[in-house]
This record gives structure tokens, sequence and C-alpha cells, in this order.
């Protein structure tokens, strides 16, 4: 069941990755990166992390790619051109890939000590999880909701509109006449 | 049949090939959005890896860092397509190649 399953989602995981390199249009890229983040959340369920595979689903699935798609729709990206340097890129960047893959995947195969996973391996629940977490790593914990909090702030500060300029002067005309923006 | 048991290095080896191919995206994309998803797919892998290496010494730190790098990725995310849709704004496109100025 195991092996059927890890089969199974790696085979999305791995037809979503090839598949957002295939897609000239960037929505679809978004697409199949959902199609990733879920198979991996998936595979985290598999590796016993509970609380991981519903945060992958819920910050990175949800939260992230929402953003993703959100952005890709406002500034209404069309079809990606080939130049150039894409062909350059092209021509470099794939043995590039493979080398950096096969030194990897020797290192990975050549070092045995590694276990299995099975299902009956049980889970980490959240409560092993947020034992951790809350008694020896406080203060990551924390700082990371500072680091959070600046994220916002500076997310806002750049996609404002320009400075000095009032709001409703650079909106685009003509959605229906009525910006209805103070 | 239904005891079956999965090798870590499969696992390992996945993490490595959706690595490799954020590379590629990263490397022949030309979009700046796209781009940015190619980062996300590598970030995933590495993640994955984590779990793995989790699972393998029964440590919950594995877990724990994957949980800090999802945070520090959803920050990244705001501030990057804050970024991209300033770049937008001032330069109206959105190809890679013709954003090679720092300058807005």
């Amino acid at each position: 069941m195991h092996l059927i399953l890890f089969f199974l989602f790696a085979g999305f995981c791995l037809a979503g990755a090839i598949n957002l390199l295939l897609q000239s249009h960037p929505i679809n890229s978004a697409l199949s990166l959902i199609v990733v983040m879920t198979s991996l959340a998936v595979l985290y369920l598999l590796l016993g992390a509970e609380f991981l595979a519903a945060a992958q689903v819920i910050v990175y699935a949800g939260a992230i790619m929402v953003l993703f798609t959100f952005v890709v729709m406002l500034l209404n990206a069309d079809r990606e051109e080939r130049t150039m340097g894409s062909r350059v890129w092209r021509a470099v960047g794939f043995p590039a890939a493979v080398v950096i893959l096969g030194v990897i995947a020797t290192a990975i195969l050549r070092s045995r000590e590694l276990g299995v996973a099975a299902l009956s391996d049980g889970i980490t629940t959240t409560e092993d999880l947020s034992r951790v977490l809350f008694h020896e790593l406080l203060l990551p914990f924390e700082v990371t909701s500072i680091l959070i909090l600046i994220a916002i702030l500076g997310a806002v500060a750049l996609a404002r509109h320009g400075h000095g300029e009032p709001d409703g002067e650079s909106e685009p005309h003509g959605n229906q006449g009525r910006t209805g923006t103070k | 049949m239904f005891s079956q048991e999965v090798p870590l290095e499969l696992y390992l080896l996945l993490s490595a090939a959706l690595f490799a191919l954020g590379i590629v995206g990263f490397l022949i994309k030309r979009n700046l959005i796209t781009v940015f998803m190619s980062i996300e797919l590598m970030l995933n892998a590495v993640n994955l890896s984590f779990v793995t290496f989790a699972h393998q010494w029964h440590q919950v730190r594995g877990q724990i860092f994957v949980f800090f790098v999802m945070m520090v990725a959803a920050a990244e995310a705001a501030v990057g397509l804050a970024i991209i849709i300033a770049v937008f704004r001032a330069r109206a496109t959105l190809a890679v190649d013709r954003i090679d100025l720092m300058k807005l």
C-alpha cells in the first residue's frame, strides 16, 4: 500500500514539475505547482509528518499559491516569449541540471545506512512537535513571527501605488466607470 | 502485499529530481513569476529531504525546520510578489531579459 501510494504521488509530483516547465502560460505553471505541493503533502503524511502535511496544504497549496494566481491574474501576464538568452540557457541549463542530479543521486545511492518507511511506523503527532517547538525553540518561533510582520509591512510598502499620487489617479479607467476608492 | 516498505532512498531521489527540475525551470523560464515558482519548487524539494531525514533518525527537529522554512517561504512569497508588482508597474513587462537594471 505504501509503495503504491508512494509511486502514485511521486509520479504526480514529477509530472506536475515537468508540466510547470513545459507550459508557457504562467497560470498553467501555477496550477501545476499546486499539484506538486498537494502531492508532497501526501508524501509527508506517508512519512508520518501529519502536521506538516496539513501545513503544506494550507500554507503552500492554499495561501502562497493563491497569492501567485492572484498576481498572475492581476498583472494579466501573457505567454512568455522565446528569446536568445532563453535558448542559450536551455543549452547550458539542461546539462547542468543533469550533472547536479547525477551527483546528488550517486551520493544518495552510495550511502547504505538509510532505512525504510512503512505505514506501520506511526506518526509524529502535533503534540510531539509543539512540545519541542514551544519549549526548546520558543525564541526562534517568536523571531519568525516578527519576520512575518516585517514581511507584511514590506509587501504593503512595495505594492502601494506610487508616492505622492492620489490613489484614484493610476487606477485603470473603464472598469464600469466607477472605482469606488477613496 | 499491504505491508510493503519504501526505502528512503526513493524519497531522497524524488527530492533530488524535484530540485533539478527547479534549477532547470529557474534557468530556462523567461517569465518573472514562473522563475519565482521554480524557486518555490526547489524549496519544496529541500523540505521533502528534511522530512525524510527526520523520519530516518526519529527526530522532531527536522520537521520543525520544515515548519520554519514554510514560514520564511510565505514571507518571501509576499515580499517577492510585491516586488514583481512594483517592477511590472515601472516596466510594464515581466520578461526577465528586459529587466536588467536594479533601478526602477
